[in-house]
């Protein structure tokens, strides 16, 4: 579904990422591990068109490389960013509907209670400023958010960024939760590595820009050399 | 006690105007966080261009308004795009630039165009009084200014807040990466933010100059857009509501206390910004602002 590579991408003058090669399959749960500073925020927003980048980005068959995050939603990709990044001065549903901006159909008001029925939180306060909302109930509402685009790809940054481990501990069994239940395939950026492999088919490593170790999300958990950078074990 | 309510009927009047005006710079803050310098005078050309349609043309007068208000949501379009959008809008500095040189620019153009005599400009609302009551008098005029500001306020309420584009201007005007991440194109929408100020601006220069104690000239706005910014603070920057609030009181400011203790009428202006600093020292967000409150 994904296939990305020699990416090359940065901010100005600085190049973070150093020509990557990854690929996501259709339905997977992909992770990427890496430690603050190595790029993984930067994948993701060179993923979704939020910055200049070079290679090439395939998805679904079509280039992304050169096309803006507009478009680039449209074709079927959804961002969670780092730092939930809801709009804090709507409403959460009002949020909900942004997330279905591009969407023509009539059936956004049917994803709605979708959402509030797997987010229960999210229903009870849909009238509330979302800037209200706990970090967590954010989280929530930002994924949720993501999802009413009815994407094919959603792009997860640092989920658990700030949360409390029970808090995080839920949020990514809900993400296993739709991952199985609508087959929706996610690349999730994590520096929690423990649990983005428990939910993860496979996983990359990202070291400095360059991906260092890539495998089955089983075997990167039973990895010596991972467990002692990653897992602190 | 005729007194005071004439001054009151003055206060409502001046102070709808300054609501219209303010109404123009909120829609610019929520989409840039920035005072538009220039919407006093977008709105003073705009008022030109109906005074052309209606006294040169002889079209009727509220069909002049309109078309005026269409023209001016072009240009305020076509300005956004070619002076507004190249520049990075975190960077206010170069912004503020702009549109001080578009405050000169426009006037300067009306100038130009026009010259710099007062022009007379159509009746918008009928002559004489609604409403006599013993030495006070409710102008027809006075009623006409206040329904504009508030009909305005209730068709760009809904405008924002039951419509699509009114959908994606709150959220990029709430948060721009995210709003760039759900797929709106933020330079269109914020064209449209840009394009309404113009207009409403237009409808509140056309009904400011309207009455018929003033005449349309160039510099006619610049009193307003100071007026108009005080309120519009007042009532928060980005409440629409707000700016009217704000604009009735800087008018009851003008009107009603001015004339009442020493304070020369020449330092009204001077008087609506010391309330403006009361209100903002207590509440800095305004009467009616957003109030950041976020939790992460």
């Amino acid at each position: 579904m994904l296939e990305v590579s020699g990416l090359q991408g940065g901010y100005g003058q600085i190049q973070v990422l150093h020509g990557l090669d990854f690929r996501v399959d259709e339905g997977e749960v992909v992770v990427i591990l890496g430690a603050n500073g190595a790029g993984k925020t930067t994948t993701l927003r060179a993923l979704s068109g939020m910055i200049e980048t070079k290679g090439s980005i395939s998805f679904n068959g079509e280039e992304l490389v050169g096309k803006g995050a507009a478009d680039i939603v449209r074709m079927g990709m959804a961002h969670v960013p780092q730092g939930r990044g809801t709009l804090p001065e709507l409403s959460v549903e009002d949020n909900l509907r942004v997330g279905a901006y591009t969407r023509t159909d009539n059936e956004v008001d049917d994803d709605m209670d979708r959402w509030y029925e797997v987010y229960p939180v999210l229903k009870e306060r849909h009238n509330q400023r979302a800037g209200s909302l706990s970090g967590g109930e954010q989280q929530m509402l930002a994924v949720a958010r993501a999802l009413m685009s009815r994407p094919t790809l959603l792009l997860l940054d640092e989920p658990s960024l700030g949360l409390a481990p029970i808090i995080v501990q839920d949020l990514f069994e809900r993400f296993k939760q739709i991952n199985t239940d609508t087959g929706t395939t996610m690349l999730v950026v994590e520096q929690n590595a423990q649990l983005a492999l428990g939910i993860a088919h496979r996983g990359y490593v990202l070291e400095s820009g360059h991906i260092s170790v890539s495998g089955a999300a089983d075997d990167l958990i039973n990895d010596d050399a991972i467990r002692k950078a990653y897992l602190g074990v | 006690m005729d007194l005071f309510l004439n001054r009151l009927f003055d206060a409502i009047s001046n102070g709808s105007a300054y609501a219209l005006i303010a109404m123009a710079l909120v829609m610019i803050f929520k989409a840039t966080t920035l005072i538009n310098f220039a919407q006093g005078e977008m709105a003073m050309f705009g008022a030109f261009a109906v005074m052309v349609v209606a006294l040169e043309w002889n079209w009727p007068a509220w069909v002049a308004v309109i078309v005026g208000m269409v023209f001016m949501a072009a240009v305020g379009a076509g300005i956004e795009r070619t002076l507004i959008r190249p520049f990075d809008p975190a960077d206010h500095l170069p912004l503020v630039i702009i549109t001080l040189g578009l405050f000169l620019a426009i006037n300067a153009l009306a100038g130009i165009i026009w010259r710099f005599d007062p022009r007379a400009f159509p009746e918008l609302f009928p002559s004489g009084n609604a409403l006599t009551i013993g030495g006070a008098t409710l102008s027809w005029y006075t009623v006409g200014v206040v329904s504009t500001a508030v009909l305005t306020a209730g068709v760009l309420t809904i405008l924002l807040n039951k419509t699509k584009i009114g959908l994606a201007f709150r959220a990029v005007s709430s948060n721009l990466e995210s709003s760039r991440l759900v797929g709106i194109r933020v330079g269109p929408t914020l064209q449209f933010g840009w394009a309404l100020a113009a207009a409403v601006g237009t409808l509140g220069a056309a009904v400011y100059v309207a009455d018929p104690i003033r005449a349309l000239e160039p510099s006619v706005m610049v009193r307003v857009l100071i007026f108009a910014s005080a309120a519009a603070a007042l009532g928060g920057l980005d409440s629409l509501w707000g700016a009217i609030v704000g604009g009735l009181t800087i008018g009851a400011v003008q009107s009603i206390i001015v004339p009442y203790t020493p304070i020369p009428n020449e330092l009204s202006l001077a008087a609506a910004v010391v309330v403006l600093m009361l209100v903002l020292w207590f509440k800095p967000s305004g009467l009616f602002g957003t109030a950041q409150v976020e939790r992460v």
